[in-house]
């Protein structure tokens, strides 16, 4: 796996990095350790618990499973730039109201995969939030909070018009 | 006070800025530490060459446990124990990953690279793998001179023999509980900087406590402990226990640095934290329990087999003693006997883990109630309600010199009859049962939580599931289970939950003569400071070491309450400090104590800088001190808020203007606290102890479906009743609620460690070792009563662990009764469940 370094160019949170890296260099610790973005979390490197996840032009993507070599061109959000300065995105709102997070370390990567699934499905019920939910592990909410905070986002998007 | 408010915690974590270890940067350049381990069980170590390693590229030194040995001494041991334990392995390796070698490099990438070509000579031993082995064999088998047995003691409470002699009905039987582990999302991380100027180490970790192990570690570097300072961050992924054991790590990332003469650091990977970190320990009981006629539990006698690795690590063996003062759970039973014998094994250690000690003793001993309850021909309800301690029996001290403090234990299991549908539920399942005929009854889920299961076995449903139009008022099952022959099961457990540890239960662990030449140990104590600025701004320093409980949230709450203040008004630190925070041993985050005794330190603290404002008020105000109210703020006399003075106005004149406070009022605005639970005295004489300082109750009901097809689980309804006290905020006591049965669920439905009979680590990822996803934890009905403990200064009990003790027994019960069958393995994984089923007869084909 060892090689000369390259150059990776990318997109993260709208801001351009442009870096020099060894191809091995994972893409959760680019984000992580040369990038700063440490908002992404490394919980298990082998693609199980999720907490990596970040969306790659948009897709949720576990980032211990890519090389950032692999995101050279691509554009990347992480959990920071969910929320802006002021406030925070309406679905961070939503966990927080209904405690849907404990120590926090999981929390970003499903917000990322739930930002993702509910673009693609905006009113999901409380089975396919499960279903989305089961690429994360959580060990400190037992999960019920998490969907009711999904849940609770995706309905009051909805009545509220304020999606699509 | 009481009131759900948001989480302060909440809004840093959710934007992604958190500052977990990893995070962090406190030693810049420091260099990064991989580890070499141990592929065997059992293995000679008869030697390390790391030639190879230390000239790869960007290696900056590597360290053998041979020379670890040299600048430090084994660590320390709760009771004597000839097996030493260092955090390198020195001479042989004792379970597959521990770890052999340190390679320290300029990244992580190149220090991995390097410890492959650190070359091992191993001559691989047999290894000891069963603990009831371990329990018959000698010396030279673990290779220590006393043999696998650590620690072999003998109780007797009462008249044990005598009850049994007189018992109508005695029931005697093997429970087994597997290991498993709380396996916090977040892994270890420590940062290590040794400075030879004064010869001290300063250590980064996301260590949870207790701060017992603080002195543990600066032995085993051999270091004052002035001369280790401890620092936590701000936040922890988790920890369920586990990462007291970080401490191990603590000293081995210090002697490294210390060796090597450069910073270094390192966090645990996945598979390192599965293969050795910490684990619950597994546990073999002979649980016998006497009852006459009636019903009335007259006696137990536990005869138990503690398997707690390949070292005794403190604290351990204290996952068994625990519970000791809680060993008749929720009953009132007089005569007790108990055998414990500790013994080592080549797997992982273990330590504390979300429960700790209570899921392995409450299977036996709720198990036998349900087993005693079909012998009797009683309901299990009606069982448990003979022998629950009764209302007007509090404080009530247990066989073993428990103190219970406080509780409504009938009404508590009335709640949860009530809330499950209790009475109709049993009638479906007498319906089933006698093959009666289906009624066109459609059950109707609202469609909670019903996904795939991972792990094949177990399906989780929303509680409230109803005959169309047939209107359940009491939200439980009804109308379930009419048709013909489904396998419905009804499961309860009722446990008493201690929380806030007596420092010295563990000491039991060594009889009487001996505990009596050591100092003798007791209590469970916590500090906590509170600052008023000079414009009356308010900080708050806890030694609580928080892993996402959010207890920056309830101090703020408590101290607000004192100060009359906002929680908003309220800054919470919760990073910890050795050298600048105050604490005691006990410190630290552990046996759900921060409701109990860490909310009282802030609390207490506060009330004493409220004591102080209110003097120097009282000069303005020209009233008593004892006259002044603080509220919105402001300092104003009882029953006129209109008047007053503003609390930042005090301030400013506490800092700015000292000459002018009263004679008698302590100059500075800064308390620190000391609060101690009461009654936990040590172990005495005949070996009684109050080994916790609260007690709450829990009632659980599980209803499950066992799928005659598939032998698929799936669970229909689940009631929770808790009675912890006065909840500090209702909200983060459900989060507790939910996240400590989701433990418990677990090891009853999937989580295990598995070892091969080499030893090997079968579960060393997630791919293996199955964690319980959103789509398998079923949801919980949480119910409330609150009895005040007299005990706590604020009346409130912890409530972290109960579920995770109380459900795999309701699970368990709950299968059981679905199967009719009286044994049931744990985790009640499908192959199991179908195993069970294709002995009884019970599987049908399509
Ligand atoms: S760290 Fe990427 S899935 Fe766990
Ligand atoms: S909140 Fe701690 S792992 Fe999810």
């Amino acid at each position: 796996m060892r090689g000369d370094s390259v150059e990776v160019n990318v997109v993260v949170n709208g801001r351009v990095y442009s870096e020099v890296v060894e191809p091995r260099l994972l893409l959760s610790d680019f984000l992580r350790h040369r990038l700063g973005l440490t908002g992404t979390h490394v919980g298990c490197e082998h693609g199980v618990c999720g907490a990596c996840t970040v969306l790659l032009d948009g897709e949720a993507v576990r980032s211990c499973l890519l090389f950032a070599v692999q995101a050279d061109g691509w554009r990347i959000e992480t959990v920071e730039g969910l929320a802006d300065l002021e406030k925070l995105h309406p679905l961070q709102e939503s966990f927080r109201e209904h405690f849907a997070l404990q120590c926090g370390f999981c929390t970003a990567g499903i917000l990322m995969s739930a930002v993702d699934c509910l673009q693609k499905n905006p009113i999901p019920s409380r089975d396919e939030i499960a279903e989305l939910l089961s690429g994360h592990l959580c060990r400190c909410t037992g999960y019920l909070p998490i969907i009711d905070a999904v849940e609770a986002y995706a309905h009051g998007e909805q009545e509220t018009g304020r999606r699509q | 006070m009481g009131q759900s408010v948001p989480r302060v915690e909440d809004e840093a974590l959710l934007r992604g800025r958190g500052r977990f270890l990893d995070d962090l940067n406190p030693v810049p350049g420091a260099a990064q530490v991989a580890f070499v381990r141990s592929p065997f069980a059992h293995a000679r170590i008869d030697s390390v060459d790391v030639k190879a390693a230390a000239e790869a590229p960007g290696v900056m030194g590597v360290v053998t446990g041979a020379q670890l040995a040299a600048v430090c001494a084994p660590m320390g041991a709760v009771i004597p124990c000839d097996v030493p334990y260092y955090p390198l392995a020195v001479g042989s390796a004792r379970y597959a990953g521990e770890p052999v070698a340190a390679v320290a490099a300029r990244d992580r990438y190149r220090a991995e690279d390097a410890g492959e070509l650190v070359v091992v000579d191993y001559s691989p031993l047999e290894p000891l793998l069963d603990p009831l082995v371990a329990a018959g064999v000698g010396a030279a088998y673990i290779g220590a001179p006393s043999g696998a047995v650590v620690s072999d003691r003998t109780f007797n409470y009462g008249d044990p023999d005598a009850a049994f002699e007189a018992a109508d009905l005695v029931l005697q039987r093997r429970f087994r509980f597997p290991r498993w582990s709380g396996a916090p999302v977040e892994c270890a991380c420590v940062v290590a900087d040794w400075n030879p100027a004064d010869r001290s180490l300063t250590a980064w970790a996301n260590f949870q406590g207790p701060f017992t192990l603080h002195t543990v570690a600066a032995a085993a570097l051999g270091l004052p402990a002035s001369k280790l300072r401890l620092i936590t961050p701000p936040d922890s992924g988790g920890s369920f226990g586990v990462k007291a054991s970080v401490v191990s790590y603590i000293v081995a990332l210090g002697a490294v640095s210390r060796i090597l003469g450069i910073p270094v650091r390192w966090t645990e990977d996945r598979s390192e934290h599965l293969a050795s970190s910490s684990m619950a320990t597994e546990r073999i009981t002979d649980l016998t329990a006497g009852f006459s006629a009636e019903g009335r539990l007259l006696a137990l006698r536990y005869d138990t087999v503690e398997d707690v690795g390949a070292y005794l690590r403190a604290p351990e063996p204290a996952s068994l003693y625990r519970m000791h003062g809680t060993l008749t759970g929720a009953y009132r039973v007089e005569h007790l006997a108990v055998r414990n014998r500790v013994v080592l094994t080549n797997r992982c250690p273990t330590g504390l883990n979300r429960g700790f000690g209570g899921p392995q003793m409450y299977l036996p001993l709720e198990r036998t109630m349900a087993l005693a309850a079909a012998r009797l021909e009683l309901d299990p309800a009606e069982l448990a309600r003979r022998n629950l301690l009764r209302a007007d029996e509090f404080p009530h001290r247990t066989a073993s010199g428990g103190l219970y403090d406080s509780g409504d234990y009938h009404a508590c299991l009335d709640d949860a009859l009530a809330a499950i549908g209790y009475e109709q539920i049993r009638r479906e399942q007498a319906a089933a049962r006698s093959g009666g005929p289906a009624e066109n009854c459609r059950a109707v889920a609202d469609g909670r939580a019903d996904g795939g299961s991972v792990l094949g076995g177990v399906r989780g449903v929303d509680g409230v599931v109803g005959c169309e139009g047939g209107g359940s008022t009491l939200g439980g099952v009804q109308g379930v289970g009419r048709s013909n022959g489904r396998l419905l099961g009804i499961g309860l457990a009722c446990v008493v939950e201690p929380s806030v540890s007596n420092m010295g239960y563990v000491s039991l662990a060594e009889p009487p003569e001996r505990r009596r030449v050591g100092l003798p140990k007791s209590g469970n104590s916590e500090a906590a400071g509170v600052a008023m600025n000079p414009l009356g701004g308010v900080t708050v320093r806890l030694s609580t070491v928080p892993q996402g409980q959010g207890h920056r949230t309830v101090a703020a709450q408590v101290v607000a309450d004192e100060l009359g203040l906002r929680p908003d008004q309220v800054d919470v630190l919760s990073g910890f400090d050795t050298h600048s925070d105050a604490w005691t041993v006990s410190s630290g985050n552990y046996s759900s104590r921060f409701s109990g005794i860490g909310a009282a330190a802030a609390s207490e603290a506060a009330r004493r800088l409220a004591d102080r404002l209110r003097s120097i008020a009282a000069e303005h105000l020209e009233c008593a001190p004892s006259d002044v109210v603080l509220r919105d703020g402001r300092a104003s006399v009882a029953g006129h808020p209109a008047g007053g003075v503003s609390l930042r106005r005090l301030a400013g004149q506490a800092h700015w203007n000292p000459e002018s406070l009263p004679a008698d009022v302590e100059v500075g605005l800064a308390v620190t606290a000391f609060v101690s639970a009461p009654n936990l005295q040590p172990p005495n004489d005949n070996d009684e102890v109050v080994a916790a300082a609260a007690h709450g109750f829990v009632v659980d009901i599980a209803v499950v479906e066992v799928d005659p097809h598939t032998a698929e689980l799936s669970v229909l309804d689940y009631v929770t009743v808790h009675d912890a006290g006065t909840l500090l905020h209702p909200r983060l006591a459900d989060g507790q609620v939910l996240g400590s049965f989701a433990h418990g669920f677990g090891p009853a439905t999937g989580e295990r460690v598995v070892y091969d009979k080499e030893g090997t680590l079968l579960t060393g990822s997630f791919m293996d070792y199955l964690c319980p996803t959103a789509a398998e934890v079923p949801p919980l009905r949480i119910l409330h009563r609150e009895t005040p403990s007299p005990f706590t200064p604020l009346g409130a009990k912890g409530l972290g662990e109960g579920n995770t003790m109380s459900a795999p027994s309701a699970l368990a019960n709950a299968v059981c009764d679905a199967l009719g069958i009286d044994d049931i393995e744990l985790p009640m994984s499908a192959p199991g469940i179908w195993e069970a089923m294709r002995v009884k007869g019970l599987l049908r084909s399509e």
